[in-house]
């Protein structure tokens, strides 16, 4: 099929997408398209006006900001996925990109799209939460920070408000943090049935913090809170990780898909669980 | 209907048209400038099918709208090689049976030519790796692996 009629505006900076938005309320900001045309593309959604935002030459940096990064919203996911900076201070994304979608898609897609979308399903919503990043949006009035947490509310939900647009991921400094990610999915790219991003903190041997981020399994990227208590407090053992497996798939509700129904899902983020977080404690070292 | 007024570079030669801002790319070069070698199968970024090269890079151009490459350099198969002067992969599909039917062919022959700019002597697995996001219905893939490395290996032997 082919998308449905628009209007068509082309920003040239952030204060003109601003505008526009504020000016258009029925508009929607258009960035690497590789999500949103395809819908477009199946009618599934119908945007009246298009803000074209790939001309803003000044947002598309991955830059150091203190001891961590500052991600502007149209890096393209080529871009983070080679970063050397992201490579060294976000290890955790740099793995999560050797499962995000096929090369030609990764040379227009953008990290900022891709959170906007909130796919349920997403790797790098799960990748923000696991490690704090904060998002920062602006519009006319002003601009507000978000952290990835309180991001994500539903399926293709944000708490982006009309009129803003997400102009910067901060993801702060990785400190002593082990950290894995991994995810199943039918065919390396494809969209995953069940993903996992952890990240850990060791203290005299014992767990001080944990995070356990799903994807893939519910409405939105979301921590999975009886996992990471499971592991708080304690050494990091066989017998915490098997804790923590069986809290994270009690902790889950999956639907069921063509792709995988229910039980394997669930089956699934407990695999994924003992994998993350064992990956993560040995590289706390 | 609104149009916007386009300018492109597609395989060297400048265009200018006026397009409605829903206008594909792939669209726009298949019947706006009829360059029909650019093949559309899933239209929504799914198969690779309309894989061309949008300033240096492969691009889906079911997933680009033609004013978004207002501006920009276009390569598509027909600016590739000829029949008489083929591109060392074509040459290396036709050779090695790379494919059937013919219908993902632009599509993995400009995502290889990107593979081989980048990387002259790609592993099995960098190959596998890049063509995952290009569909095959007929081949198997194998002989499309074997296409790969044989141009690469032309290319090499061919190259300064």
């Amino acid at each position: 099929m082919k998308p449905a009629r628009f209007r068509y505006l082309r920003a040239e900076s952030v204060d003109d997408a601003l505008q526009a938005l504020a000016d258009n309320p029925d508009a929607q900001i258009l960035a690497g398209g590789q999500s949103l045309i395809a819908m477009m593309n199946l009618r599934l959604v119908k945007p009246a006006c298009l803000i074209d935002i790939n001309r803003i030459w000044n947002i598309g940096y991955i830059d150091e900001e203190g001891d961590g990064v500052a991600i502007g919203t149209l890096a393209r996911h080529n871009d983070v996925k080679h970063s050397p900076l992201i490579r060294e201070r976000c290890p955790l994304l740099t793995e999560a990109y050797e499962s995000i979608a096929h090369h030609t898609v990764r040379n227009r897609g953008t990290l900022g799209g891709n959170l906007c979308h909130a796919d349920p399903s997403s790797e790098a919503p799960a990748v923000m939460i696991a490690v704090g990043a904060t998002l920062e949006l602006m519009s006319v009035h002003g601009k507000r920070e978000v952290g990835a947490e309180d991001f994500f509310l539903g399926t293709y939900e944000t708490a982006r408000r009309q009129g803003e647009m997400l102009t910067e991921i901060r993801i702060p400094g990785r400190g002593a943090d082990g950290w894995a990610f991994a995810e199943i999915s039918n065919r390396h790219g494809d969209f995953a049935i069940a993903v996992i991003a952890t990240t850990l903190r060791l203290a005299n041997g014992r767990c001080e913090v944990a995070r356990v981020v799903a994807s893939g399994v519910g409405e939105h990227a979301a921590r999975l809170k009886p996992a990471e208590d499971a592991l708080i407090g304690r050494p990091i053992d066989d017998a915490r990780i098997d804790a923590a497996a069986a809290a994270a798939a009690g902790a889950v509700d999956p639907h069921s898909d063509s792709h995988a129904d229910a039980a394997y899902r669930r089956d699934a983020i407990a695999a994924l669980t003992r994998r993350t977080v064992s990956r993560a404690a040995e590289r706390c070292g | 209907m609104e149009r916007e007024t386009i300018s492109v570079t597609v395989n060297g030669r400048a265009y200018e048209r006026a397009v409605e801002p829903r206008r594909l790319l792939s669209d726009f070069l298949r019947e706006d400038l009829r360059l029909t070698g650019t093949h559309v199968g899933c239209e929504h970024g799914v198969c690779g099918s309309c894989t061309v090269m949008m300033d240096g890079v492969t691009a889906r151009s079911c997933l680009t709208f033609a004013v978004m490459a207002d501006g920009a350099d276009i390569e598509t198969i027909e600016g590739l090689g000829t029949v008489d002067a083929m591109h060392p992969v074509q040459q290396a599909f036709w050779e090695k049976h790379g494919l059937q039917c013919g219908f993902c062919t632009p599509g993995m022959l400009m995502t290889a030519v990107e593979l081989l700019k980048a990387n002259p002597d790609p592993s099995v697995d960098d190959i596998r790796d890049t063509i995952s996001g290009n569909l095959c219905r007929c081949t198997g893939y194998q002989t499309i692996v074997e296409s790969i490395q044989h141009a690469a290996k032309l290319m090499r032997e061919d190259g300064p």
